[in-house]
């Protein structure tokens, strides 16, 4: 008999059906991983299990973990199960813990919870578990004194103080640096060889949970589409997810050898708050001596992990801020003059941003919000050529000139990424600055935004500084990548060469986080 | 931690000092000479001159801030210009009516909303929560004073339970004191609990919103239990904030209350003083009272500090 | 909770109503004393009945409500028409020196006993019903400043205020196109609350004497007139105080049904 055995779960909430028919299986020491884009379900059938579901949620079908059917429990019946029988670690670990008690007495109040023993022992064994997930500070601290991945370890140790049967893990270690990311997926297998759990790991990445997984349950709008083992998915969504996930686009154009954009030992410092009334405001230097460059037509690939100064260095090159040492050139102009950024520069320099919700102001329409760029036109387009201009840009990324009535709001995600596009491409720049501009994106409409912006460049003769932490998409659209960290810059290559064969220490750390699909799918 | 009340200490003593400055120079851009208005029309110059000399009005402002600001150092506030008595004696008096009515009426104010916020947080949507919502949004509105002269109507008036004006002195005894500010206390406490209340609960709302409820309820703990040992610490932070603004309010902002009851409190001192053009006590007793928030402010943020380790750490 | 927004909305409406009518018609003339009708119960003639001078209660409720909503309304406009710049201001050099200055300010305003101070510019000042609105107004401004601050800063990490700035955009012509539209529902939203303590403060203020002064009728002096007679005449404090109580919570609840209307909508445009 299966340890977890989901029969044919139907969600409502609101009346509205998230789950239906939702089968599966897991057996004592499995992992089985559940794949889905965004709204597929995936979380929903995790808080089903631990029956968390928001309230007014209705829920029929069954869940059955070691025989017992969840769904006729009592609430009080369900709350012994959760955390002793069940544990469960979710995605965003800065928000999953108690800012006002220490890690040690979180993770000693599952002991607490369900066992009637002395607080010291509690703690205690508490501090044991915490050396089980490999971390290394005092059961003493705060949350706040520890970072994203140190969290997530705490998290787990709450989940598995107890030795649960099942451990559920929803996006574990999608709020993580993709350094961090590994050592967590390393601990959780670990732990489910040692304690024999069954492990229900969610996932809307396939690489992460590809070489984990013994079972895979593929979801889609609430259903499961197949389960199988991950070399014998079958069904025509998997494998589009599949492909779409290592998608390369076509692009004809490589760069000419003219430079576009020259970075020269760019040092960029941020005062800290002084310490105390009487000392110096100290500073932080997020930007240290940085240099290269970007030639026409080329696509430039900025790896980093969150905190390495790729943002600032992003502002620095569109001159929103002034760099305190060194000079960034475009086509040979300083883009930031004296005291103020020179605007015929800025006006060759558009951005995209990673978030497609936060990058538009809610109350303009798509028209007014593609065109605000021609600010930085001495005479901008007035009247019926304005309108034209606006309709090219929204038909040459694939919207309806139509579309310029309509708010922001109207649309989904990768509709909004290309909306920013052509926000980005109305004033024909020569360089569009990429911020993890499809990080946000499902696999497929990434697939879709990358071939939309290979063609594009090809087109109109563009140079994309490509910033993202996502490697595998750096490898399959640039032509030269900078890695940095802290700051710096460590490694500086083409492409193929950086990924086949790395000199940095850190860049291989960095690439062998990167989930290798198994052959043959 | 030390670093923290340091610094905390340093920024309370330099908002005195500008709160200070700011009362002293906007009572001396009030129009009249206060000797001239004691005296009358017809004063002869000279006894004028003396009277201004008696009050310490003479020299440049500078002078007279720096002396009002070293006695009021020393607790020297100065003499009243119409009482002719040392005002820290008259403030002295005041103050206990005032800060007892203050405390009371806060305590009631706690006692009120801790409870009804807990109820109404953990039965989100039911009945009994609209209920003291409703209850909530009419002591928001209802105005204190009118409150106040219904409740003389009913419990001094008609049942004759409580006095319906007047302070009968702690000398009669501490029921006798309290009897007397009792309902004072009430119709003071009445809105702020309302609001309190209102502001607990939306912050109990929000905390149980938040992930690490999800995290708690995970691990086997019940709806209360979540609600007790997780919740309710987070959401004090701003309940902390509101309960000292109104401690604060209450010790200033019960004089139209002091009115209705004739209570002999600092408010009704104030009134009169500033009614006299008797500056020197309503500058002495807004520094008292501006002291009063500001140190309200100063154990506030001290409690933060207690409550939330995120602040304890810094610097 | 559409019924918030109905009831309080028509409540509020009510009382605003009654006040604009009586530029034109009240039931009886408030200036004209009739000793021989004096304090009343409510009859068939007189609806709440009559005053101390035998004046009509409802009448006098209805030109009270002017001075009240007068007074509260221009006190909200001082608030907003100080705060919001200031708090704009405030939030674009985040830490600035403006910034600092106009937050420590704000500090100092709130360490003073709001009621004390208003009644201190009041008594020196003279009693008048503009310095009532003066003395209301300072104290919207620090509450105004600190929200759209607070808000401003929120909005101003936002990727759309970098895509405007990316566009060449400078700070005031951002804060006015892109940070200020987005600020509106909140505006509404305080601004109703604020409101609402005016009428409150000025009634308050007018009880002790300080705020409209007679012949002009206000509801706190009503109040104040009626308290030594309450023990045998009730009607004559029930009326006015109600008027206050009801008007307060009209408003009160019309901001939260608008919170709660223009929320959602915000949420979903953003989110």
């Amino acid at each position: 008999m299966s340890l977890l055995q989901v029969e044919n779960l139907r969600v409502e909430l609101g009346g509205a059906p998230v789950l239906q028919d939702v089968s599966l299986r897991v057996a004592s020491g499995q992992i089985v991983g559940v794949i889905g884009e965004s709204g597929s379900g995936k979380s929903m059938t995790a808080l089903a299990v631990m029956q968390l579901l928001p309230p007014g949620a209705r829920c029929t079908g069954q869940v059955a973990l070691k025989g017992q059917d969840m769904l006729a429990l009592t609430e009080r019946q369900l709350c012994r199960m959760r955390g002793r029988d069940v544990g469960i670690v979710f995605q965003e670990p800065m928000t999953a813990l108690n800012p006002l008690q220490t890690i040690g007495q979180q993770v000693a109040e599952t002991i607490l919870i369900h066992e009637i023993v002395s607080r010291a022992e509690a703690m205690a064994r508490a501090a044991r578990t915490l050396e089980r997930v490999e971390l290394q500070v005092p059961p003493t601290r705060y949350p706040h004194e520890l970072s994203g991945g140190q969290r997530q370890r705490v998290c787990i140790a709450m989940a598995i103080a107890l030795r649960p049967e099942l451990l559920i893990a929803d996006e574990p270690t999608t709020a993580l640096d993709v350094t961090t990311q590994k050592g967590v997926l390393d601990l959780l297998k670990q732990l489910v060889a040692e304690d024999g759990m069954g492990l229900l790991l969610i996932s809307h990445d396939l690489g992460v949970v590809a070489d984990m997984a013994d079972q895979i349950v593929i979801m889609q709008r609430g259903q499961v589409v197949e389960t199988g083992r991950f070399c014998d998915l079958r069904h025509s969504y998997s494998k589009a997810l599949l492909a779409a996930s290592d998608h390369v686009p076509d692009r004809t154009g490589a760069g000419s050898e003219a430079p576009l954009l020259q970075l020269r030992d760019v040092v960029r410092d941020y005062p800290t708050p002084r310490k105390g009334w009487l000392g110096k405001p100290g500073r932080f230097r997020a930007v240290d001596r940085v240099s290269f460059e970007i030639r026409r037509g080329e696509n430039l690939g900025l790896v980093g992990e969150s905190g390495c100064g790729k943002s600032t260095l992003t502002r620095a090159i569109l001159g929103l801020e002034a760099v305190q040492e060194g000079t960034i050139l475009l086509g040979g102009q300083p883009v930031y003059d004296g005291q103020r950024a020179n605007r015929s520069i800025r006006r060759r320099m558009q951005m995209v941003f990673q978030d497609p919700y936060s990058s538009f102001n809610p109350r303009h329409r798509v028209g007014r919000l593609v065109s605000e760029p021609f600010h930085l036109l001495e005479t901008a387009p007035q009247g019926v050529e304005k309108e034209r201009v606006i309709a090219e840009a929204l038909e040459s990324v694939g919207l309806q000139a139509a579309d310029r009535h309509k708010f922001i709001h109207e649309f989904s995600g990768g509709q909004r990424q290309r909306i920013a596009l052509a926000r980005a491409l109305i004033i024909r720049p020569d360089l569009i600055v990429l911020d993890e501009a499809v990080s946000a994106l499902d696999v497929q409409v990434r697939a879709q935004m990358l071939d939309l912006l290979a063609d594009l460049g090809d087109r109109f003769g563009l140079t994309y500084l490509f910033i993202s932490h996502d490697l595998s998409v750096v490898r399959n659209v640039t032509d030269r990548v900078v890695v940095m960290r802290a700051g710096r810059i460590v490694e500086e290559g083409k492409t193929g060469e950086v990924f086949e064969n790395p000199k940095n220490i850190y860049t291989k750390q960095l690439l062998a986080t990167i989930p290798r699909l198994p052959e043959n799918a | 931690m030390l670093r923290y009340v340091l610094q905390r200490l340093v920024s309370l003593c330099l908002s005195l000092l500008v709160a200070s400055a700011v009362i002293f120079l906007a009572l001396e851009i009030v129009p009249g000479d206060p000797a001239a208005y004691m005296l009358g029309l017809n004063a002869q110059e000279d006894t004028l001159a003396a009277l201004r000399d008696e009050l310490g009005l003479n020299g440049t402002a500078l002078q007279r801030y720096g002396s009002w600001l070293s006695g009021m150092l020393h607790g020297d506030f100065g003499i009243s210009y119409t009482y002719r008595t040392p005002v820290a004696e008259m403030i002295g008096d005041r103050l206990w009516v005032s800060l007892p009515l203050a405390l009371f009426a806060l305590g009631l104010s706690c006692l009120i909303a801790f409870p009804a916020a807990l109820w109404a947080a953990s039965r989100r949507g039911t009945l009994g929560e609209l209920g003291v919502m409703g209850m909530t949004q009419l002591g928001i509105a209802i105005p204190n004073f009118w409150f106040a002269m219904l409740m003389v109507l009913i419990f001094a008036v008609n049942l004759r339970w409580f006095p319906a004006g007047g302070f009968a002195g702690w000398e009669e005894g501490l029921f006798a004191g309290l009897k007397s500010l009792t309902l004072p206390a009430v119709a003071l406490a009445l809105p702020q609990a309302s609001i309190l209340t209102r502001v607990m609960r939306s912050a109990l709302l929000d905390t149980l919103g938040e992930d690490f409820i999800r995290t708690a309820r995970a691990k086997g703990l019940t709806r209360g239990q979540a609600l007790r040992r997780h919740a309710l610490r987070n959401a004090m932070i701003p309940v902390l904030t509101i309960i000292g603004l109104q401690f604060s309010f209450l010790l200033a902002g019960a004089i139209i209350i002091e009115n209705v009851f004739f209570l002999p409190g600092l408010g009704r001192l104030v009134f009169q003083a500033i009614s006299a053009r008797d500056l020197i006590v309503v500058e002495s007793v807004v520094m008292l009272l501006v002291f009063a928030v500001i140190l309200v402010n100063f154990t506030v943020d001290l409690a933060y500090a207690w409550v939330d380790p995120r602040l304890r750490g810094r610097r | 909770m559409r019924r918030n927004l109905i009831l309080g909305t028509g409540l509020s409406a009510m009382f605003a109503g009654a006040a604009l009518l009586s530029f034109f018609w009240v039931p009886f003339d408030i200036g004209a004393l009739d000793i021989a009708n004096k304090i009343k119960p409510p009859s068939g003639a007189h609806w709440l009945g009559t005053d101390h001078f035998g004046r009509d209660i409802l009448s006098m409720i209805m030109v009270g409500g002017r001075t009240s909503i007068a007074v509260a309304l221009v006190a909200v406009g001082i608030g907003m028409g100080l705060g919001v710049p200031l708090g704009l201001a405030a939030a674009v050099q985040r830490g600035g020196w403006l910034d600092e200055g106009i937050m420590r300010a704000n500090d100092l305003i709130f360490a003073f006993p709001s009621l004390l101070i208003a009644i201190m510019i009041t008594a020196v000042f003279g009693a008048s019903a503009v310095n009532a609105i003066i003395a209301i107004g300072i104290f919207n401004i620090p509450v105004f400043a600190r929200l759209t601050r607070g808000a401003a800063l929120g909005l101003w990490t936002r990727d759309f205020v970098l895509a405007a700035r990316v566009a060449g955009k400078g700070a005031v012509r951002i804060s006015c196109e892109h940070i200020l539209p987005n600020l509106v529902n909140l505006l509404i939203v305080q601004g109703t609350i604020q409101f609402s303590l005016g009428i409150l403060a000025e009634a308050g203020l007018s009880y002790v004497g300080l705020g409209a002064q007679p012949p002009v009728p206000s509801w706190g002096r009503m109040l104040a007139d009626s308290q030594t007679m309450i023990s045998f005449a009730p009607h004559m404090a029930l009326s006015p105080g109600l008027a206050i109580l009801l008007t307060v919570l009209g408003l009160n609840l019309m901001g939260d049904g608008l919170r709660d209307l223009l929320d959602p909508r915000l949420q979903r445009g953003q989110r």
